[in-house]
């Protein structure tokens, strides 16, 4: 691979695109309309070179590829350090193709402060790209943490009438998580020396000192993903962001909490990660269980799909405590899947709030009679959230659902009857919203369709069926690097098995 | 030419379906149509190729899944048992499209309307023809899909569109099982490839292995997880209360999916993993026993039913229930026999029922019909057809419509396991042939003689469907008539192990199949003494005594309330478990989210946090020396503290 620095371009470019627009200068329309522009252009570029990352990525290296190093802090050898695996490297991809999607997305539904707006959504796409690029700890934090403020302003400014409380809530329940992770990776700076990593990888930590912080970091992590019983800021964050807003909070945001227990928990603390599995498939099954009755109760478009996103992300943890090889690989699948499935599902909630302005379900029905292309998109989406085999739902779960059987049946018994669940929830909103008779009269005049809206939800349905049907150019991406990361993780429990049965040993020869 | 088989009416449901408005109705109609037929064609050359001398054959698409050990492909698997699926399917298939081409004739939405049907043969080929379980699960979900999407065809009906709901919904309690079976599977065998599967199960016999809190043993448990899924998709007691509100459908559907393919994948399941149930005897009893039951209980229904469509629908519960027993007592070439021919005679009854719906302006009351065998005569015809077909009579040693052999062929194997379970089997079976017969007369009897009850208006209008609807008819007819007599010696008789081949397994001590043709003669002529003796009694009941039946109804008062609501399954569940469901749900979101995790939480927090600022405003007084005491007591603190705690 050449040194070409092809990450930390990826990574800074929708930095340059936020400059152009910041210093464009004019009318309010001719800067809303060139914010829009600028936006679009940069955010395809990018998706367009992170492509390269996609063709030429070696699928049979499990371990990072694309690296740069830079030296940051020498005298305290923390570093800039970028790098992808099969794990991270999906994820920018992710990132980079829902955020073109979504400044699409906002087009006409954003008409005040465009360009704050706009340079928000780059300034978000650099800080979610360097989180997955990330081979350093601190600069991982940094991404990690800064995502919360520009999200944080989109849901507070451009939300909806309670945005002040959802953003605050969010807010504080991200912070309160994230100081206890700034806590433990001092701990760990402190024992390793260093904030690389690959070095922090190999690094053993005390079984006892693992405890705690795992810990420090499932508070942070939990929150992100999120789990129950921390997940009561999703739904209001949701049902109060615009639209792009949710877009990107479900189909990124969520994924950085998964990705966090597979980049940091599983292989830096491998024996507090076994023990405490039992707790994370605990909280998993309660969030499968618990979110899906809860989303079949709810009146509100955004709401219900917010809680089917916990009980998604259940599957999620689940998965990745499975530590096998189906579970995990199933889990980033799920997590894939889930950001375009509930990314576009919310696309499709945004579709009917941009003609209505409500998301209350009760106030649509019918509208398959004049919206026939909507109808066809959205069933599709609901299809796949419900986990249809042929969909990209179908393989996340099911994966997970065969690791988890592997290794605790009643896990996995409890967290199957989500899928009973899913269907009920989701085909009850599909027939309030799309079937019955097309009789109220605000909705009679709603048009199909646009072909900028149409042009959103293409790319998504052929990605959700090729995830479905032809897997394998997805799991051959992290298969490796999955498969990795089992065996360091058994290597590692063997270590401490070693060590524990040594000491015995020498306390036992020195009575 | 396999693959086109299957791909063929995806094809088709492809054009029609993304073509829709554009390419026009006649076009999507002849397309997918025309696609269908040519897979039929080509099922039969395959079928004649494999079942009389071929070998069986996979072809492999390309790969699926594959994570680890966990592989699959997208396969077309063809060897006996599914080239006898391929021609079922397809022939069933295309009648009820060229059948459909003249029914939904006014319908608006032409184009979906073949989509959907040619999208769900697809998806029950690609069940049929699944090298593994992973495969056969997509088919699974596919044809639930397809199924969901045809109840609902009418989406301004809210009838319809419940029913809808409630088919997917309570498939996936069946798909619940079946999942779980699959993961129990590969957890065993580490892979969900049929052929590695079959060959190990002998080395799993007896053992033993974790489930949830229990170690029981594990063939039986994973037959059992399995069967659950069957239950489903067949709609076995108790996961069958989506079927008969099914009939919601347009009337071809419920012939295609409802009678004659889709509903009967659980069979074909049981079937395909003969080599699996064979070690689990347990299981089989199961299976049995949940089958007899409910081709007696869904018969019961099917008597006091008045809804044309749905006494059907009971019917077809109930003889899913024969193929059931016939497979649970390891007469799985019976089993695959009442399968091939009962989707002949039931999509042929459907169909002439849909025939009749048409006739009577949309009218499926029989309440309200009557009177009308001459002006639509070969409605009438045909329909008797089928119902000799399905009370299986025929005269011993010459002649027999097609279910006096398959049935007659499940009751001997059922009288032959010399069991328990295979005599309860028996009995029930013959009771409900009684009442098989029964209500099929009674069909007949109350539609098309006695006096009109139709209004003026209807009446008026009652006339004979276009040939496009008849010659499907016809075709389904000659398959009622001569497929018993035509395949019996292969699919049960003397040439069944080469028929059969590989594809069914029989455990060494199985002598079902063969001591089914030794039983005594009463209980090989019983059956048809059974349908006979229906006959006989709802000859009475509906043509000489025509006040007999009120009376009956009275005399039974309670239990006919309570047979003719359905055993109260219905109401069971929504009581036991969709309200509660419902219930839970509010009170999880409203008290759990709302007063415990937010009250305590975030909520609760920055109540304490806003009430602990009002508290420290009212500190701030605005004198330098109270900071600076306050100062002086925290660095105070803070001393003591280290002091104690380091140097301590």
């Amino acid at each position: 691979m050449t040194d070409f620095p092809i990450l930390s371009l990826t990574t800074f470019l929708p930095l340059v695109g936020a400059l152009l627009i910041l210093v464009t200068r004019g009318d309010d329309a001719f800067v809303a309309r060139s914010a829009r522009i600028l936006a679009l252009i940069t955010s395809t570029v990018v998706f367009l070179l992170s492509l390269y990352i996609w063709f030429n990525f070696d699928r049979t290296d499990p371990g990072f590829q694309f690296e740069e190093n830079a030296e940051w802090m020498p005298s305290l050898k923390i570093g800039y350090r970028m790098g992808v695996d099969g794990i991270s490297m999906t994820f920018v991809l992710l990132s980079t193709l829902l955020t073109p999607i979504c400044i699409l997305a906002s087009w006409e539904a954003i008409t005040v402060r465009v360009k704050e707006y706009m340079i928000a959504f780059l300034v978000l796409e650099t800080l979610m790209v360097g989180t997955f690029c990330a081979l350093d700890f601190l600069a991982f934090y940094v991404f990690f943490e800064g995502v919360l403020i520009p999200m944080y302003l989109i849901i507070g400014v451009w939300g909806g009438a309670r945005r002040v409380y959802s953003a605050i809530k969010f807010f504080l329940y991200t912070l309160l998580g994230s100081v206890l992770m700034l806590l433990a990776i001092l701990a760990m700076y402190n024992q390793a020396g260093t904030t690389d990593i690959p070095t922090l990888m190999q690094t053993h930590f005390d079984p006892g000192m693992q405890k705690w912080l795992w810990l420090a970091f499932l508070a942070s992590f939990a929150v992100k993903v999120p789990m129950w019983p921390v997940h009561t800021w999703l739904p209001d964050a949701h049902v109060e962001a615009p639209t792009a807003g949710s877009v990107i909070l479900a189909g990124v945001l969520l994924k950085i909490g998964g990705y966090g227990f597979l980049r940091f928990s599983l292989p830096m603390l491998p024996d507090a990660s076994v023990y405490f599995t039992p707790l994370i498939y605990t909280l998993s099954v309660v969030a499968v269980i618990y979110t899906s009755l809860v989303a079949l109760a709810q009146e509100d478009m955004k709401k219900l799909i917010a809680y089917s996103s916990v009980a998604h992300m259940g599957f999620v943890t689940a998965g990745i405590f499975s530590l096998n090889q189906q579970g995990i690989e199933g889990a980033l699948f799920q997590m894939l899947s889930h950001g375009v499935v509930s990314g576009a599902l919310f696309l499709c909630v945004g579709v009917v709030y941009d003609r209505l302005h409500t998301r209350e379900i009760g106030r649509y029905g019918g509208l398959v009679n004049n919206m026939p292309r909507y109808a066809f998109a959205f069933m599709i989406f609901t299809m796949a959230s419900v986990g249809l085999p042929g969909t990209s739902g179908f393989i996340g779960e099911f994966l997970v659902m065969v690791g988890v059987f592997k290794d605790n049946t009643w896990a996995a018994f409890f967290i199957a009857t989500g899928v009973i669940l899913g269907a009920a929830y989701m085909l009850w909103l599909y027939r309030r919203v799309i079937f019955g008779e097309l009789t109220k009269p605000d909705l009679k005049n709603f048009l199909d369709l646009s072909p900028r809206e149409i042009a959103l939800f293409v790319p998504l349905i052929a990605i959700v069926l090729w995830m479905g049907i032809y897997p394998s150019s997805f799991t051959a991406i992290f298969g490796p690097a999955v498969d990795n990361l089992i065996k360091t993780h058994q290597t590692a429990l063997l270590h401490t098995q070693q060590t524990n049965v040594a000491q015995a040993g020498a306390s036992g020869s020195g009575e | 030419m396999d693959a086109w088989i299957v791909l063929l009416p995806l094809v088709g449901a492809l054009i029609a379906g993304l073509g829709n408005r554009r390419l026009g109705d006649k076009p999507a109609m002849y397309i997918t149509t025309g696609l269908l037929l040519a897979s039929a064609v080509m099922s039969w050359i395959v079928f004649f190729d494999v079942n009389f001398g071929g070998t069986p054959r996979t072809t492999v698409l390309f790969s699926w899944f594959s994570t680890g050990d966990f592989k699959a492909d997208w396969a077309i698997r063809v060897d006996q048992l599914s080239a006898v699926m391929l021609v079922v399917v397809t022939t069933v298939s295309s009648m009820v499209h060229v059948y459909s081409i003249g029914y939904m004739g006014h319908d608006h939405s032409k184009p979906r309307f073949f989509a959907y049907l040619s999208l769900f043969t697809f998806a029950m080929l690609m069940l049929v023809t699944a090298d593994n379980f992973v495969q056969m699960f997509f088919g699974w979900e596919g044809v639930g899909l397809c199924s969901y999407l045809l109840i609902g065809f009418w989406f301004h009906k809210p009838s319809a569109n419940a029913a809808a709901i409630k088919a997917f919904v309570v498939n996936r309690v069946g798909d619940f099982g079946f999942a779980l079976g699959i993961f129990g599977v590969f957890m065993i065998f580490n892979s969900v490839q049929f052929e590695t599967v079959f060959a190990a199960v002998p080395d799993q016999v007896g053992k033993t292995f974790h489930f949830l809190s229990w170690t029981p043993d594990v063939m039986t448990t994973l037959c059992i997880l399995l069967f659950i899924g069957a239950m489903g998709k067949s709609a076995q007691v108790p996961l069958h209360t989506w079927l008969p509100d099914a009939m919601e459908g347009p009337t071809p559907v419920s012939a295609l999916i409802h009678a004659a393919t889709m509903v009967t994948a659980g069979v074909f399941m049981v079937c395909r993993l003969s080599p699996m149930f064979e070690f689990a005897p347990d299981a089989k009893l199961v299976v049995t026993v949940i089958g007899a039951s409910t081709a007696f209980f869904a018969a019961t229904i099917g008597l006091t039913q008045f809804d044309i469509k749905r006494v059907i629908a009971y019917s077809t519960c109930s003889q899913l229930g024969y193929m059931f027993f016939a497979a649970g007592v390891g007469a799985y070439g019976a089993a695959m026999f009442h399968l091939f021919t009962h989707a002949f005679f039931k999509a042929l009854l459907f169909l002439c029922s849909g025939s009749v719906i048409h006739a009577m302006s949309d009218e499926q009351d029989m309440r309200k019909m009557g009177g009308i065998y001459k002006l639509i005569p070969w409605t009438y015809a045909l329909m008797w057809i089928g119902s000799l077909a399905l009370a299986g009579i025929g005269i011993p040693g010459v002649y027999g419509f097609a279910g006096f052999y398959s049935k007659d062929s499940i009751l001997e194997s059922a009288f032959a396991a010399h069991s328990g379970v295979g005599m309860y089997a028996y009995w029930l079976g013959i009771l409900a042939a009684v009442m098989t017969a029964f209500y099929s007369w009674r069909l007949l009897f109350l539609t098309f003689h006695g006096k009109p009850r139709a209004d003026h208006h209807t009446m008026e209008h009652v006339h004979e469907s276009p040939w496009v609807m008849l010659v499907p008819l016809i075709v389904l007819a000659v398959g009622a008539v001569v497929a018993g007599i035509a395949f019996a010696p292969y699919f049960v008789g003397e040439h069944m192990e080469a028929f059969w081949g590989e594809a069914l397994f029989f455990a060494p001590d199985n002598h079902v199949p063969h001591e089914a043709h030794e039983v005594p003669t009463w209980v090989a002529l019983l059956p048809l003494l059974a349908g006979l003796v229906g006959i006989g009694f709802s000859f009475i009941a509906y043509m000489k005594r025509t006040d007999l039946p009120a009376k009956i109804a009275a005399a039974f008062g309670p239990i006919y309330t309570f047979v003719y609501r359905k055993w109260l399954f219905d109401e069971l569940f929504d009581a036991t478990l969709v309200n509660p469901a419902k219930a839970l749900g509010r009170v999880l979101w409203k008290g759990g989210d709302g007063k415990i995790i937010d009250g305590l939480g975030p909520d609760g927090i920055s109540q304490v946090t806003v009430d602990l600022a009002r508290r420290a405003s009212k500190l701030q007084t605005g004198y330098v020396y109270h900071y600076a005491f306050a100062m002086m007591i925290g660095v105070v603190a803070l001393v003591s503290w280290y002091l104690v705690a380091f140097r301590g």
